[in-house]
């Protein structure tokens, strides 16, 4: 019989193994863009192959198997604990769906098995429009720490910048996000961006922003238009796949906003290298 | 697409031009931290890496009774070995050094000095690449570097880079960057009109 920790270890191998259908088909779309022979080209057939092998093969498609953000609907609070989950986490870390990716960062230490207090991330959300938890289920994020370190947190007004506090400002510090990340974060990649909130809701919600599909647009017109303008412009970079140059530096572009304070105006980045690794296992309340 | 065939000597390494894109086949090395840590303090070079390839990588590898299989192989970044590469590279007579993110400019110069490039592997493509591996011939410094940080002797096939510095002194990474931060610039000093908040 499978038991619902069985059904989370085969959730965890998916996500690891298989890309998102949405992200695959930009990647294709991405490919189909690039001059013929130009190194773009040739660093998406590879992307696109090694996504083929992994899935075929059921292994990580990437080494670094990143940080797992699990996000529950919250009617599964009973059923889904957070001990079922840190189980079925060291369970699917014995099979070699992850790698031992999680250090001690005081000792040093590598554990074996992925699971400490905080690790794996575990949150609880009324499932619903504009909600983390869209759909009825668990839903993983696995996120590679080379693009972890291309996440950025500006406050606004931003002199070096020339940004004011308003939307165009906005645009600017996603920009230089972008510019500063260049191909490190393995491009292309995928932005999650919080527009206010404070400093630690806007890394929150900025990441939460990579559970959305490709495509998927903001709440409001002005920043669906913002959404636009910024993948537009950060494709007219020339960055390209892995920082080699070409037209795709970005595959998509997700911003939230939450309320700020008077004092404060903060834009969070969060930057998702292309391995976005999310899938959603359904499961009835 | 540019073949290269171990042991790649340096006249066809010289004639390799930023952008191409190659694929490898024959023998190649994987070595990172610990090696150039160790060859920096006077360590001896575990293999001999002439007209070699040395590949940054820590791979997954698994021992399985009948041998060496390689799980998941994809670049690590390569800048962490800044320091210690030109050194390197004038020590071992290495000609081809793969990784994921480019080099600095000593290590440019002395590809340029020596004839060697550098070949960016796609990050994140560990699958694929450990599918390229048609053998694990040998490993040293095992037990002293650990699995990750060995020297695995790889036999590759078709697997695939693309220059991104080459021996006569250009960089991808140098030209992508200062392009990108002059397009950057003009983006953020246009007038806001595109936009109403």
């Amino acid at each position: 019989m499978t038991t619902l920790e069985d059904r989370i270890v085969g959730l965890v191998k998916e996500t690891s193994s298989s890309i998102p259908e949405d992200v695959a088909a930009a990647l294709r779309s991405a490919l189909r863009r690039e001059r013929k022979g130009s190194s773009a080209a040739a660093v998406l057939r590879t992307i696109l192959d090694n996504c083929e092998a992994a899935r075929r093969g059921g292994v990580p498609l990437c080494q670094d198997t990143g940080s797992l953000l699990f996000v529950v609907d919250s009617r599964l609070r009973r059923k889904v604990t957070p001990a079922l989950l840190s189980r079925a986490v060291a369970r699917a870390t014995a099979l070699g769906y992850l790698r031992k990716n999680t250090i001690d960062a005081v000792t040093g230490a590598s554990l074996d098995d992925n699971v400490a207090p905080g690790a794996p991330v575990v949150r609880y959300a009324d499932c619903g429009e504009g909600s983390p938890a869209r759909e009825r289920g668990v839903t993983l994020l696995m996120k590679g720490g080379g693009s972890e370190n291309m996440s950025r947190q500006y406050s606004l007004p931003d002199e070096s910048l020339g940004a004011g506090r308003d939307l165009d400002g906005v645009r600017k510090c996603v920009l230089d996000a972008v510019v500063r990340a260049q191909g490190f974060g393995c491009a292309p990649g995928i932005l999650g961006v919080c527009v206010g909130g404070d400093r630690a809701t806007g890394f929150e919600v900025a990441k939460e922003q990579l559970l959305r599909p490709l495509g998927d647009s903001a709440a409001t017109a002005p920043l669906r238009a913002l959404e636009k303008l910024v993948l537009r412009q950060a494709n007219s970079l020339g960055i390209g796949p892995m920082g080699l140059g070409g037209k795709t530096t970005l595959l998509g572009v997700n911003i939230a906003s939450r309320t700020r304070v008077p004092a404060s105006f903060f834009v969070t980045v969060a930057y998702m290298c292309w391995a976005c690794r999310r899938r959603t296992l359904l499961i009835e309340p | 697409m540019k073949k290269l065939e171990y042991p790649f000597v340096e006249k066809a390494v010289r004639q390799l031009k930023a952008g191409d894109v190659v694929s490898i086949s024959g023998r190649i090395y994987t070595g990172r931290d610990r090696l150039h840590g160790h060859v920096a303090r006077g360590g001896s070079l575990p293999v001999d890496f002439r007209d070699g390839a040395l590949y940054h990588c820590g791979p997954v590898v698994v021992c399985d009774g009948a041998g060496y299989a390689v799980r998941a192989a994809g670049p690590t970044t390569s800048v962490r070995e800044n320091p210690y590469e030109p050194d390197f590279i004038a020590k071992s007579g290495v000609r081809i050094i793969i990784g994921k993110g480019g080099m600095d400019g000593r290590t440019l110069a002395a590809m340029k000095r020596f004839g060697c490039v550098y070949v960016q592997a796609v990050g994140g493509a560990g699958a694929l690449y450990a599918r390229s591996v048609r053998k694990v011939a040998g490993v040293s410094m095992l037990e002293e570097f650990g699995a990750a940080e060995a020297v695995w002797h790889f036999d590759v096939e078709d697997f695939r880079g693309v220059v991104a510095m080459d021996a006569s002194g250009v960089s991808l990474f140098d030209g992508v960057a200062s392009e990108s931060r002059r397009i950057f610039n003009h983006l953020i000093t246009q007038l806001p009109n595109h936009l109403t908040t």
